[in-house]
């Protein structure tokens, strides 16, 4: 395998990388899911991604080798690297960082200045994942998204501020720079619209709709006393009316911007005509190409564009004779190191993140083996959440949400409360203790496996698996709702439905679960603390039924 | 006040068979022409939104049944010339389950079904 | 009771909100006592004094019930009104103007 270790080799890797050749006359920029995260981070990809029934193998249900090989990715290089775990702490510690807002507004002021004219769009999940944006009650990320340019976005994680504050930021920040659009949120009284479904922006003589498409299960994975009087769903008709009527107006390019999550998206895509391509997120999904899906009134290509700025999509459309004729897509990854900071984004987040350096440069301990996230069961980030909560809480059994963001550290790192709070920081963060019993135990996993696992997309929610501390179980993905969770062992001892056991988590969404107990990162913080230097520890992984030779799993 | 006296037998009906029988609907067959209009997973179990559009000729009735409901009859709509065999309201859910749409045209009776999924949630990407 | 009425292109849509508990009867208060089963049962709604809607209602309905419909005619100005009665016998009828 050959890694550029000089600097020279770096530089020219970086001009091939961003030197991307202009086409057409219609560009749109499309960045997704950064979760706040205004500096550079590490961000290991999942060597598990199941995709189930029609969804088996197919984008994004591919990892490691057989993604390298599924977009014809050059392995050992950059790009191998930025799509897929393969080589992680190696490769990183080569490669160096990637996203970091200073960084991304370098790339993007290079890509608008060789496409006049260029959208930056936004696919929401942007409010939400650091400490300095839930201490600033989102208003660190408003601000970095006015000053990078962000043109147009859609909603997911931001409707965690409520619905008063995310209105707050629509009307008084955003008046006049950033359109919020989501054709799917209406009121729950009577169905009226609460944001604008699409806007129409002239694009170098050619008008262009851009349709949005807000997370469509936040009141059901997101508290929903956070937007009581706001409904969301699919909402496949309003999206073909919303289309129709952007058509009518005009619209020469019709583009969906979606928090759907992309086996969502490829359905949609199906079934919905007139969309010319959804640049989608939600799922995290570094998606390389397109996937063009054919419908009745033509083809819709779909993207996804990954998560926690690391990449930023290019579309560039050639439009003639009233519709889109050609295309170029390039995903970019944005690699700290290749792209000098832009100065003023650089200046505005040192200020932005003064107040709270000490708070968030406090070392917690050191981790022995390389902690991250993202793939459909525990990564070790999650296995350290649920060993600390069973040591705090005295409990027999930790569950810890799958969320998909959450950044990595290398072996070696301090862990400082700034990447703790990178894996924790929501604005309903208490911890719970409850007696469960084994029954409940499995309905909620069983739940949850549906909703990551149901063969219709329709019915996924697109979050991970829950993790899963103290607990053994066997997975069958193929097997119906109620059938997929199975084994569920205890030190050694099978889980009887009837008895009760000691259940720690956190992120409730239920309202009366409000201040149910102390933020998880206090909880977790002592815990590291005390411990100092953690230890590479084993992953407490299900053993699956059925997945042998699917292409989205690699051990 | 309404025309037809409310149909306590179908409303008190605890299975799917019992209340269609005492709606007179029999077993009614399935048809492309009725269309469910809900929801893929309940954000509110107890606030369901569930609309059916019939496109049958001469629709007199719609009904909406909840198959996993102690009481599966939610609502029976009479629908008299001149009005759209197009109706929404919201039902009660407790668990994951069929709802099914009973419409009866030109006097005989066919129904579609959708599932709609109550989940605990939580979760996130 | 929130009522909106709209014609447009030779078609009126109502949508309604009734303010009602539609208590089904198998919940249980505090103390374990059953709370009494108390819904609307049946609903007419009127374009004029002709009937455009009747509708049966059992306790799976949700609380606060929402209904919407749609039907031929209704000109700017015409009244529509939507009574409902309940199992206890209680009734009520509001009414608007079509827009
Ligand atoms: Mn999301
Ligand atoms: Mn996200």
């Amino acid at each position: 395998m050959t890694l550029h270790s000089d600097i020279a080799r770096a530089e020219a890797a970086a001009e091939k990388l961003y030197e991307l050749p202009k086409f057409g006359n219609v560009s749109l920029l499309h960045m997704t899911d950064c979760h706040a995260q205004l500096m550079p981070i590490y961000f290991r990809e999942p060597n598990v991604n199941l995709g189930v029934g029609d969804m088996l193998g197919k984008p994004p249900h591919v990892v490691g080798e057989g993604f390298l090989k599924a977009f014809g990715v050059k392995p050992g290089g950059a790009e191998a690297h930025a799509f897929t775990y393969l080589n992680f702490v190696e490769a990183a510690r080569n490669y160096g960082k990637v996203g970091g807002f200073a960084h991304l507004s370098t790339l993007v002021k290079k890509m608008k200045a060789s496409r006049p004219g260029a959208l930056l769009l936004d696919g929401g999940d942007t409010w939400q994942g650091s400490g300095t944006a839930l201490w600033t009650n989102a208003q660190d990320m408003v601000d970095a998204c006015k000053l990078l340019g962000v043109d147009v976005m859609t909603l997911h994680w931001e409707s965690t501020y409520g619905a008063d504050r995310v209105k707050e930021i629509e009307e008084k920040d955003f008046a006049g720079k950033i359109d919020i659009v989501a054709q799917n949120v209406r009121t729950t009284d009577f169905e009226d619209p609460v944001f604008k479904p699409y806007v129409i922006k002239n694009i170098n003589g050619i008008p262009v709709a851009i349709v949005g498409q807000a997370f469509p299960y936040t009141p059901i994975a997101n508290p929903r006393w956070m937007t009581p009087n706001w409904s969301f769903g699919i909402q496949e008709q309003g999206m073909q009316e919303a289309v129709d009527a952007a058509r009518a107006e005009g619209a020469q390019v019709v583009v969906v911007l979606s928090h759907n999550g992309m086996d969502v998206d490829l359905k949609l895509a199906g079934r919905v005509t007139g969309i010319d391509a959804i640049f989608g997120g939600h799922t995290h999904d570094g998606m390389p190409a397109p996937t063009v899906v054919t419908n009745p009134g033509g083809k819709t290509l779909v993207t996804n564009a990954g998560s926690n700025g690391k990449f930023l999509g290019v579309m560039d459309f050639d439009v003639r004779g009233g519709k889109v004729v050609d295309f170029r897509y390039k995903l970019l990854p944005v690699f700290a190191n290749m792209l000098p900071a832009d100065k003023e984004m650089a200046d505005f987040i040192d200020k932005v993140r003064a107040p709270f350096i000490e708070k968030l440069s406090e070392k917690l301990a050191v981790t022995e083996g390389m902690l991250y996230r993202r793939g459909n069961f525990n990564g070790s980030w999650d296995q350290l959440l649920v060993d600390a909560l069973i040591a705090e809480k005295d409990a027999e059994i930790a569950f810890s949400p799958g969320f998909r963001w959450g950044t990595s550290l290398l072996p070696g790192d301090t862990i400082t409360m700034e990447h703790l709070l990178d894996q924790t920081a929501i604005t309903y963060p208490w911890t719970t203790v409850t007696d469960m019993s084994g029954e409940m135990i499995k309905t909620v996993l069983e739940d949850v496996a549906d909703n990551l696992f149901n063969p219709d997309p329709y019915y996924q929610q697109g979050g991970d698996m829950v993790r899963v501390g103290g607990l053994q179980y066997s997975c069958d993905p193929n097997a119906g709702m109620g059938k997929r969770i199975d084994n569920m062992m205890l030190k050694g001892k099978r889980i009887e439905p009837g008895k009760t056991y000691k259940v720690a988590g956190w992120a409730p969404v239920s309202e009366a679960a409000k201040d149910s107990g102390p933020a998880v990162w206090d909880v977790v913080a002592n815990y590291l603390r005390a411990q100092k230097v953690i230890s590479q520890r084993p992953l407490n992984l299900p053993s699956l039924k059925g997945m042998d030779g699917n292409p989205g799993v690699a051990v | 006040l309404a025309e037809a006296a409310w149909n306590k037998s179908a409303f008190d009906a605890k299975t799917l068979d019992t209340a269609m029988s005492a709606m007179g609907a029999g077993k009614p067959v399935e048809s492309a022409d009725v269309q469910i209009t809900a929801p893929d997973i309940a954000e509110n179990g107890a606030v369901v939104p569930v609309g059916v559009v019939s496109n049958l000729p001469n629709t007199e009735q719609i009904s909406i049944m909840i198959e996993k409901n102690p009481n599966m009859l939610a609502a029976t709509f009479d629908i008299p010339a001149g009005t759209l065999p197009d109706v929404q309201t919201r039902v009660k859910m407790g668990q994951t389950s069929d709802v099914y749409a009973v419409v009866k045209a030109d006097g005989k009776y066919y129904m579609a079904k959708k599932e709609i999924k109550v989940t605990l949630g939580g979760c996130g990407g | 009771m929130r009522i909106r009425a709209a014609a447009k292109e030779g078609v009126t849509e109502v949508r309604v909100l009734m303010s009602h508990v539609m208590e089904t009867g198998q919940r249980k208060d505090s103390s374990g006592a059953v709370i009494p089963a108390h819904f609307i049962t049946e609903l007419t709604a009127k374009h004029n004094d002709k009937v455009v809607l009747s509708a049966q209602f059992g306790a799976s309905v949700s609380t606060n019930p929402y209904l919407a419909f749609k039907f031929n005619g209704g000109a700017k100005g015409d009244k529509v009104a939507v009574s409902w009665v309940d199992n206890k016998g209680d009734s009520r009828t509001d009414e608007v103007q079509i827009s």
